[in-house]
């Protein structure tokens, strides 16, 4: 185990606005927000939108620099969405922000309607995905891949860090068509400058080698993976990482390069529902193409989670770096 | 009426009498479709299309154009009806209504059909749109306007007073916004399913320049479009149109009143003798 892991940590409150970064870790503030920033002043078809939550998803760096450029549509994510694609419309390009439960449960029919089904330009930028806030289900953004892997034309995001959001809002932004895109907001963890690390839309990418185990993992999991990877190196399990930031559509060819490699327990690991995320997709992919190594899940129950401080609900469900080193010692007996 | 007046009323008459006849052309092809709508909306369709609107019929994209959003996407063969008559759909693809690979679907989407800025029939969307649009073009220093065209039982939508309020909230007066009162949605009588009245009090409670009028009253029709357009306020406008379903056939009009009126196979054609009846009377 880690040192940070060996005491115990200090818990935090269930607010809405919990860090995921934890005590001592490098972090970048509001990647998010600058990132937008400087690509708004290469691209002035950016526009800034948001439902009454631009603090809270970073956006005020935007409004602030660009106010002529942004809108606040008030506590309506259904007008947030709608309105978007009738700017998108009109030639501009819009980041609409709320958290990832409006976006994802309130206002899927607008976005399918009104955005996709027209495939129009409109990035959709949503804080607290998964389990990254211990306010209970009216907060908890467990399905939203699920529900965005399956509308037609929407590309979906799940970045693991800063230093991933901030390369991934020029990347979105060039591509055409609408995008999901989970975001970290606040003090993000940055950790993958170290593995001289680029994201490239649509590519997954082997972070680390490893002969047991391969870890395939989006967003805050590939984090958590790479803790793993370290803490079972101690105890001679070599786990490899392979880091799927675009959930659709999929870098099969690579995912199926890397679990087709035989002896090797296939791990999937995300920061959501087992049903309709990562995890399933894999499977699939895998599946069709008649390579099948053993195949685990590390993902959330398919249930309403518990309110609670995030480091707790992250070791009761699974997702943290010890339950999850242990869950992966277990499966290799 | 001046002799001007009296002509433009012959002339849009004489196209709203077109938009029917291609409503009911286009029901005869399928059997079925919203022509109870179709025929209700015509007047104010003329009135759009071919008195108040700027748009090209050879080039629907023109950036300089009137957008048109049909959020209430059944009346889409009211808007192909209209849009044949622009000669922005050529006429010949009237027969295709709602066939296969035609481009004439019998729910409006905006992938389809030249001329339909959005994909409507998941209702209470087109007003959410119309507000991006219209913010969208005062982005772009356009004078273009925005017109929806919803019904009342959209009202029944949360999002269309997030709409209504946010065009207000900013002074969207590119927004004209028109709400067909016919009082019928799929389980009955607007009114009963929810009570939506006193609505020029809300609408202009909401902010909106508001004007209620008979929607088959050609020459109200004519007034309310260019008060709207002339309003000097810095307010969205509102025409909240009163109209009668199966308007220009006088047994459709009368028949037992449904969202979705029944005519048999037979009587398309009654419809159109009808339809000819009232407007040589």
């Amino acid at each position: 185990m880690s040192t940070a892991a060996a005491q115990k940590p200090k818990l935090k409150t269930s607010a809405m606005i919990a860090s995921i970064a934890a005590e001592g870790q490098r972090t970048k503030s509001a990647p998010f927000g600058h990132a937008l920033v400087e690509l708004a002043g290469a691209r002035p078809d950016v526009i800034g939108m948001t439902a009454d939550l631009g603090k809270y998803t970073d956006l005020h760096l935007f409004a602030k620099a660009y106010p002529e450029r942004y809108y606040q549509m008030g506590m309506a994510e259904q007008l947030l969405m709608g309105a978007a694609a009738g700017l998108a419309k009109e030639g501009a390009l819009p980041f609409a922000t709320t958290y990832a439960v409006f976006a994802s449960r309130r206002a899927y029919d607008f976005i399918h309607q009104t955005i996709a089904e027209d495939d129009l330009n409109v990035k959709i930028v949503c804080a607290l995905p998964g389990l990254t806030t211990g306010y209970g289900p009216s907060h908890q953004a467990t399905e939203d891949l699920a529900l965005f892997r399956a509308m037609p034309n929407m590309t979906v995001i799940d970045p693991c860090d800063a230093l991933e959001i901030e390369q991934a809002v020029p990347a979105i932004a060039a591509h055409k068509g609408p995008v999901y895109m989970r975001l970290l907001r606040g003090n993000v963890p940055l950790l993958l400058d170290e593995y001289d690390y680029k994201f490239e839309l649509g590519k997954a990418k082997l972070l680390r080698d490893g002969r047991d185990v391969l870890v395939i993992s989006s967003g805050i999991m590939t984090m958590r993976a790479l803790e793993v990877a370290q803490a079972l190196a101690d105890d001679r399990v070599d786990v490899g990482v392979l880091h799927v930031p675009t959930i659709k559509p999929l870098d099969i060819a690579t995912i199926l390069r890397e679990a087709g490699r035989s002896g090797r327990l296939v791990v999937v690991a995300e920061n959501h529902t087992t049903i309709g995320g990562l995890g399933e997709a894999v499977a699939t992919a895998l599946l069709s193409a008649g390579v099948t190594p053993p195949f685990r899940q590390i993902a959330l129950p398919d249930a309403f989670l518990d309110a609670g401080a995030l480091p707790t609900l992250h070791e009761r469900y699974g997702i943290s770096t010890e339950a999850m080193a242990k869950t992966i010692k277990g499966w290799l007996g | 009426m001046d002799s001007s007046v009296t002509a433009t009323h012959a002339h849009l008459a004489e196209r709203a009498y077109h938009i029917r006849r291609n409503a009911l052309l286009m029901g005869e092809v399928q059997g079925q479709g919203y022509v109870g709508q179709a025929l209700d909306i015509a007047d104010v369709l003329a009135v759009a299309y071919f008195h108040a609107m700027d748009y090209r019929p050879d080039d629907p994209e023109w950036d300089g154009r009137d957008r048109f959003l049909l959020s209430n996407g059944h009346y889409a063969i009211a808007l192909y009806a209209a849009l044949i008559e622009a000669g922005i759909v050529p006429q010949e693809e009237l027969e295709t209504y709602g066939s296969d690979d035609s481009r004439l679907p019998m729910s409006g989407m905006a992938s389809y059909t030249p001329g339909m800025e959005m994909s409507g029939g998941s209702l209470g969307q087109g007003l959410t749109i119309a507000v991006g649009h219209a913010l969208g073009l005062k982005r772009k220093g356009s004078k273009s306007f925005v017109y929806t065209l919803f019904s009342d039982g959209e009202l029944d939508e949360g999002a269309v007073w997030e709409a209504l309020m946010s065009a207000a909230h900013w002074q969207l007066d590119n927004m004209i916004a028109i709400v067909d009162i016919n009082n019928q949605q799929a389980d009955g009588p607007s009114s009963q399913v929810m009570a939506f009245e006193p609505l020029v009090d809300k609408m202009e409670a909401f902010g909106w320049f508001t004007q209620r009028i008979d929607g088959n009253d050609l020459a109200a029709v004519i007034r309310a479009f260019d008060a709207a357009r002339e309003h000097p306020g810095r307010q969205p406008r509102m025409i909240i149109a009163d109209t009668r379903m199966g308007c220009g056939v006088p047994f459709l009009e009368a028949r037992e009143k449904n969202h979705f009126i029944r005519v048999d196979a037979h009587e398309w054609q009654l419809a159109l003798e009808a339809l000819d009846a009232g407007r040589t009377a």
